[in-house]
């Protein structure tokens, strides 16, 4: 078990919270609130040990696209970068949505 | 001169394979009763009809083993009979590789090894095995009618009845090609059988093309080996399945295809009365295929998807289900179906619009394989299906969507997909610099890296970032860039950076879920039609039986 922390600047704030995802081996699960600081701040909690690189590349790549203001939690149980990558665009549609949350 | 004085001059015979057919089926005339060969004396049989050096085509088929053959070849004295010449489509069992440790076996020519890659692997490059090629399913037919006509062929049936004809019914596979090669040219046919029956539900070979019946002691080994549980189909599988119905499927109105087997394609068939229905596309897209009978395409037979589908192979448990479906299934007079993979590969070569697989690994210019680090799967079947056969002549929609140039004489193009996520799960990348495959290759003394599917036949990548379509790009730097934009954070998707992937999706050559119109919120497991085995049971109305080790309820 690892726990990464990771600091972007931001510029664009978010409506609302989103909670995506599954308690589930190779899955991951992933609580976004929207931030009144232009900052986002991301703590990753993960059972895979040894992937800080990949983490900081696929936030990066992240940021670099959708610099959102917000505070995000992730409990990571060994998904594959790809599945993070579609949490993480998922959990952006979601609080994205000017609609109820479904 | 005369005409046989000019015989003469000639000195040779024209009926040696003949001749020494005779002087074999001689030395086992005792031992045989008439056809039949009791099952204790195979062994001592196949020591008498098998001579030293002989090429043996042994079925060693996809789902279906001539299990009982195998092992008696197994056991014959290697001094009596070695150095034998193997010819296997697929190499599936310990004893298919024993022979050549004990020397029965010297040389090898085969498609497939997947379930023995690794002792397969380190048997070649120790020099135990000497491989001949390793080939694509239908090349290997191919030369068993040119230059690797079998002496002998051992294969497996259902039933036999006493004139020598065969009931292969579901799983005919690839037993009549090998058997007419052999008989055509004086070799020996020797089939093992589950039982002996005085009447066949129909004929699958005739009995003229065979010499001799074994019952086996217990029926040949059969798998499933294209039954996918819908339980672990996850939701990126259904996010991709969706970007791929709407990115490709609709786009280009793909009619006729071939899915490899896979959790992704699963996940395609499992949605095509769901979400497929929501967009309209019933009676568009899906409509004849060439597969075996998967399981999960149930559901979109059921809902009325399906023309017809034509299978390589069968696949335990829907044999019922296939036979009350003969409008869609290729059935025979008694109801079954009839599978064949050679006329089934011709078919997925030529009359189908889209090959969509998955892969290991694919390479910076989209070349893939599935051989992974000391493993040699083989080939099968997917090289036949996954190129641009250039023989093709007749035009559908999807073909000739594939035209991008001006030219007078510009040709349409087989679509061919690859669809797979950028990591497998244990983190290691699927895009990468360099392919296993050319070490292994090496390794082996390959003539050639065993690609699976060359980069410049893929037409299409999806991955759970969006579609390449990398037949549109205009540049082989253009199609490297296509590519690194969906390969996500492995090493080849960092050489894409973010404005050139803007630029790629305004020229249409990447697109990615929003600019398909689909949302990655509704990839929700909910969306496929059977979540579980028992769901396709259920869609079956009980006519699919799914084998012990897939029932979970």
């Amino acid at each position: 078990m690892e726990t990464l922390t990771f600091k972007f600047n931001a510029t664009k704030s978010v409506p609302k919270h989103a909670y995506v995802g599954v308690v589930a081996s190779g899955d991951l699960e992933i609580l976004l609130e929207p931030s009144k600081e232009e900052k986002a701040y991301v703590v990753v909690r993960t059972a895979s040990d040894g992937f800080g690189e990949t983490w900081k590349n696929l936030l990066d790549r992240f940021f670099a696209v959708h610099d959102i203001a917000a505070n995000i939690e992730i409990n990571d149980f060994g998904a594959t970068p790809g599945m993070v990558s579609m949490r993480l665009l998922q959990a952006l549609e979601v609080c994205s949505s000017e609609k109820t949350e479904r | 001169m005369n005409e046989s004085e000019l015989g003469i001059s000639s000195g040779r015979s024209w009926t040696t394979r003949r001749d020494k057919k005779a002087r074999q089926l001689a030395k086992v005339e005792k031992l045989v009763k008439g056809r039949i060969i009791p099952a204790d004396r195979i062994v001592e049989v196949l020591e008498n009809l098998i001579v030293t050096g002989d090429c043996v085509a042994l079925e060693g088929n996809n789902q279906k083993q001539a299990s009982f053959l195998s092992k008696a070849l197994n056991n014959v004295d290697p001094d009596k009979v070695n150095d034998l010449h193997m010819i296997m489509s697929s190499v599936s069992r310990p004893e298919h590789l024993d022979i050549f440790e004990k020397g029965i076996a010297r040389k090898l020519d085969f498609s497939y090894s997947g379930a023995q890659s690794l002792r397969m692997a380190q048997m070649i490059e120790d020099g135990v095995v000497k491989v001949g090629s390793i080939h694509t399913y239908l090349e290997l037919y191919g030369r068993l009618f040119i230059d690797l006509t079998p002496n002998i062929a051992l294969v497996a049936a259902d039933k036999a009845d006493a004139e020598g004809n065969l009931y292969t019914g579901p799983n005919t596979e690839e037993t009549p090609t090998i058997v007419e090669a052999t008989a055509f040219r004086d070799g020996i046919v020797i089939v093992q059988v589950n039982e002996l029956v005085d009447e066949l539900p129909r004929v699958d070979i005739p009995g003229s093309w065979v010499d001799f019946i074994v019952v086996a002691d217990r029926p040949y080994q059969l798998e499933a080996l294209f039954t996918r549980d819908p339980r672990l189909i996850s939701e990126m599988h259904i996010l991709m399945a969706m970007m791929t119905i709407r990115g490709i499927y609709e786009r280009h109105n793909v009619t006729s295809l071939n899915h490899g087997v896979g959790f992704n394609t699963a996940a395609i068939e499992l949605i095509l009365p769901t979400y497929g229905e929501s967009l309209g596309l019933k009676g568009k897209i899906c409509k004849n295929w060439a597969l075996n009978p998967h399981p999960t395409l149930i559901p979109a037979i059921e809902s009325g998807w399906v023309e017809s589908v034509h299978c390589f192979g069968g696949e335990v448990g829907m044999e019922k289900y296939v036979a009350a479906r003969p409008d869609v299934f290729f059935t025979g007079r008694d109801g079954s179906l009839r599978s064949n993979r050679a006329m089934s590969q011709v078919a997925g070569q030529y009359a189908v619009d889209l090959f969509i697989g998955s892969t290991f690994q694919i390479d910076a210019d989209g070349n893939s394989s599935t051989v992974t680090s000391g493993r040699l799967a083989g080939f099968g079947g997917a090289p036949n299906m996954g190129a641009d056969p250039h023989g093709r002549r007749h035009a559908t929609d999807a073909w000739l969507n594939m035209i991008t140039g001006e030219s007078q004489i510009a040709r349409g193009q087989k679509l061919v997909v690859q669809m797979v996520e950028t990591y497998q799960n244990g983190h290691a990348p699927v895009f990468v610099e360099s392919l296993d495959a050319i070490k292994v290759g090496h390794d082996a003394k390959l003539p050639v890296a065993p690609v699976m599917i060359y980069g410049d036949d893929v037409t299409h990548v999806v991955t759970e970032e969006g579609i390449a379509y990398l037949y549109k790009a205009r540049s082989l730097e253009e199609r490297r860039m296509a590519l690194a934009a969906v390969a996500g954070v492995t090493p080849i998707g960092q050489q894409c950076s973010v404005e050139m992937t803007e630029q790629l999706r305004q020229d249409g050559i990447v697109a990615l879920p929003e600019d398909l119109h689909v949302k990655r919120t509704d990839a929700k497991r909910s969306l496929l039609a059977a979540k579980s085995i028992d769901d396709l049971v259920k869609w079956s109305d009980g006519l699919y039986e799914p084998p012990a080790k897939f029932r979970n309820w």
